[in-house]
C-alpha cells in the first residue's frame, strides 16, 4: 500500500469514472444530443438536406394539417387500444392456466413465448401469406364446406389495420404472459388457501383477491407493450407497407417516409418529435415509480 | 384426499380437462403460423397454386430452401440470401461482443464503485433502453456520413453498440447489486486493484447475467430492421432488409414458398438461440419490468 505514489493514488481514485466514461459519451451524444439535433431540425425549414435556420412551429403546423399524419395518430390509437387489451388479456388467461400446477409447464410455455424471439419482418412475412384471401385461411375455410367465406381484411383498407393487430397479439402475448405468470408466482400460497378454506369459489377468489394483487405486473405489461405499440415499424411496413393506399399509416412509418422518401425532413423531424414526447409522457413517470419503489425496498 | 366426494373428484376432472383442453388449444394456435411457413417452404409453387395451404406437403422438395439461400432476386442482384446472412453475422458478433463487455464494466462501475450522482447516470441509461429511435435517426445519419461509415456494416456495429449499452448496463448493474459490496471491499484490503476485482471476482460470478445480455442483444440485433434500412442500401444491408425486399417483388408470379424458406432462414439464428437457451432469453425479457 505505501508503495503508491501520489499520481496512482489519484489514478486509481478516477479509473472507475474514467471505465465509465466512453459509454456515457456514446448515450450522451447518442440519445440526448441526438434528441436536441432532431427537436432543432424540427425546428428549420430543412427538406432535403438539414437547414440549420429557424421557422418556429411550421414544421409542426405542417405536421398537423396533413391528412396522412392524421391517419396515423388515429391508427395507433386504434392499434394501441385493441393490441393492449387483447395482448393483456390472453397473456392473463394464459398465465392463470398456467398456474394451475400443469405437468408440461415448460414446454407450453416455450410454445407460447416463441413468437418473442422472431423478428417483426419474419412475422408479418408469416401472416401476410397467412391472411391472404386467396390462397390463406379464407381458402382453407371455404374448401371446408363454407363457400361464402371471406376474411379479406389485409386487403381492406378499413380492416387492414386488424390485421396487424391480430399478428402483434401473436408475437406479443407471451411476454405478457411471462410477467403475468412471474406476478403469480410471488403471490402468498396462504392467502389463496385461507380463502378458500372460509369457502370461496376459484374465479371468485381470483376475481377479488389474486388480479387486483398483480397491480405491479399490469403497470409493466401495459407501459411495456404501449412503447412496444409506438415504434411499431417493422410489421406494418412487412404486412401493409402503410397500405392499402395510407390506409394503415402509423407515426413510425410516416416518420421514415417523410424523411427518407417525400423530402421533407422538417415534418419527420416533428413527428419524430412528436412520438419521443409520447414516449416520455409514459416511461418517465413509470421509471421514476419503479426506481423509488426499489429505493424504499433496499 | 380422503374427505373429498365422488362428484368432487369428478369436477376436479373435468376442471383439469378444460385447463388441458384450452391449453392445448391456444398453444397449437400459437404453432400454426411456425407450421405453415415450415410446410409451405417444403412445398412446390404449382401446389401451392392449386390450393393445399394447411396441410403437409404431398412431395417434400427443398427447392425453395435453395433459391431463398442462393439464387432469389433482391432488387437487381440475384444472390440469394446468404451475403445478407453474412452482413448480419458481421454485424451481429461485433456489436454483442462490444455491448455486453461495456455493460458488464458499467455495471461494476455503478455498484461498486458508487460516486456521487451515480444514479442520475443510471437513470440517464434507462432511459436510452426506451428510446423511440426515429428520434434520433437523422443526427445519426448525418454522423454516420461524417464518420464515413455511411452505409456499411461497421456503421451498424458502432449504431447497436450505442442503443445496446443501455439495455446491457441496466442487466448488469441490476445483477452486481445483488453481490455483497463486502466481498469486493475485502479484496480491496487484500490489494487488489479495480480490474482485478472486476476480472477474478465479479465476471466469474456474472456467467449467468453474461449469457442473458448476450441473448438478449443477439436477438435485439439480428431481428433489427428500422438502422438496417435506413443506413444501409444495396449489398450491405442485413438479413431482415434483405427479406422485406425479397417479399416484396412483385414482378411474375409470387413465390409464396420461397417466401417462406427466406423467412425461415432470417428466423433459425434466434429460433435455435432460444430452444437452446429459452431460459435465459425470458429473463432477458422481463429485465425491463423487474424493478431496478
Amino acid at each position: 500500500m505505501f508503495r503508491n505514489t501520489h499520481l496512482t493514488d489519484r489514478l486509481a481514485k478516477w479509473l472507475p469514472r474514467l471505465v465509465l466514461t466512453p459509454s456515457m459519451v456514446m448515450v450522451l451524444v447518442g440519445v440526448y444530443l441526438f434528441m436536441v439535433w432532431t427537436g432543432w431540425i424540427s425546428l428549420s425549414s430543412s427538406r432535403m438536406v438539414p437547414h440549420y435556420d429557424f421557422v418556429g412551429l411550421e414544421q409542426y403546423i405542417r405536421l398537423w394539417s396533413t391528412p396522412r399524419w392524421h391517419t396515423a395518430v388515429i391508427n395507433l390509437f386504434l392499434f394501441s387500444f385493441l393490441f393492449l387489451a387483447i395482448t393483456v388479456g390472453t397473456g392473463l388467461i394464459i398465465a392463470i392456466l398456467l398456474d394451475q400446477n400443469i405437468r408440461a409447464e415448460g414446454a407450453l410455455r416455450a410454445v407460447y413465448l416463441y413468437p418473442m424471439s422472431l423478428s417483426f419482418i419474419v412475422t408479418g412475412t408469416a401472416w401476410k401469406w397467412i391472411l391472404n384471401p386467396d390462397l390463406g385461411i379464407e381458402k382453407v375455410v371455404r374448401s371446408l364446406g363454407w363457400e361464402s367465406f371471406v376474411f379479406d381484411w389485409i386487403t381492406r383498407p378499413n380492416f387492414a389495420i386488424y390485421t396487424i393487430v391480430i399478428a402483434a397479439v401473436w408475437q406479443s402475448s407471451g411476454f405478457a404472459m411471462a410477467i403475468f405468470l412471474a406476478g403469480l408466482r410471488g403471490i402468498d400460497n396462504s392467502v389463496i388457501k385461507a380463502a378458500q378454506i372460509e369457502g370461496a369459489s376459484l374465479p371468485k377468489i381470483y376475481r377479488s383477491i389474486i388480479i387486483p394483487m398483480l397491480r405491479p405486473a399490469f403497470l409493466s405489461v401495459i407501459v411495456l407493450l404501449s412503447y412496444i405499440a409506438i415504434k411499431n415499424f417493422d410489421l406494418v411496413l412487412a404486412m401493409t407497407n402503410g397500405g392499402p393506399g395510407s390506409a394503415t399509416e402509423v407515426p413510425s412509418t410516416f416518420m421514415f417516409s417523410a424523411t427518407f422518401r417525400r423530402n421533407q425532413m422538417g415534418v419527420g423531424a416533428a413527428s419524430a418529435i412528436m412520438m419521443l414526447m409520447t414516449v416520455a409522457a409514459i416511461i418517465i413517470p413509470y421509471l421514476y415509480s419503479e426506481l423509488k419503489e426499489s429505493r424504499h425496498a433496499d | 384426499m380422503p374427505t373429498k366426494t365422488g362428484s368432487a373428484r369428478k369436477s376436479v376432472i373435468i376442471g383439469k380437462f378444460i385447463i388441458y383442453g384450452s391449453l392445448i388449444a391456444i398453444a397449437s394456435v400459437y404453432l400454426m403460423p411456425l407450421w405453415v411457413m415450415v410446410t409451405t417452404s417444403l412445398k412446390s409453387l404449382d401446389e401451392i397454386y392449386s390450393g393445399s395451404f394447411i396441410g403437409l406437403p404431398q412431395a417434400i422438395t427443398f427447392d425453395a430452401w435453395a433459391k431463398a439461400w442462393g439464387e432469389a432476386c433482391i432488387g437487381t442482384a440475384c444472390t440469394g440470401l446468404k451475403p445478407y446472412f453474412i452482413n448480419s453475422l458481421m454485424m451481429v458478433v461485433p456489436a454483442v461482443a462490444l455491448s455486453t463487455g461495456l455493460g458488464a464494466i458499467n455495471g461494476y462501475v455503478l455498484t461498486k464503485w458508487r460516486f456521487p450522482y451515480h444514479n442520475v447516470v443510471f437513470g440517464l441509461l434507462l432511459f436510452g433502453c426506451f428510446l423511440p429511435y426515429q428520434a434520433v435517426l437523422l443526427p445519426m445519419a448525418q454522423i454516420l456520413g461524417m464518420l464515413k461509415l455511411s452505409g456499411s456494416i461497421s456503421g451498424l456495429v458502432l449504431v447497436h453498440t450505442v442503443y445496446g449499452v443501455c439495455f446491457t448496463t441496466l442487466f448488469f448493474r441490476n445483477y452486481f447489486i445483488t453481490i455483497p459490496d463486502e466481498l469486493t471491499k475485502a479484496a480491496q484490503i487484500d490489494g487488489a486493484g479495480f480490474f482485478r476485482i472486476f476480472f477474478s471476482i465479479m465476471l466469474p460470478a456474472a456467467l449467468p447475467i453474461l449469457v442473458v445480455s448476450c441473448i438478449w442483444q443477439f436477438t435485439q440485433i439480428w431481428n433489427d430492421f428500422l438502422f438496417g434500412v435506413s443506413f444501409t442500401a444495396g449489398e450491405n444491408t442485413p438479413i431482415t432488409v434483405a427479406l422485406n425486399n425479397i417479399v416484396n417483388v412483385t414482378m411474375g408470379r409470387k413465390q409464396y414458398n420461397v417466401d417462406m424458406a427466406a423467412a425461415m432462414i432470417a428466423a433459425l439464428p434466434t429460433l435455435f438461440v432460444y430452444i437452446v437457451a429459452g431460459r435465459f432469453f425470458v429473463r432477458g425479457l422481463t429485465a425491463g419490468a423487474v424493478k431496478g
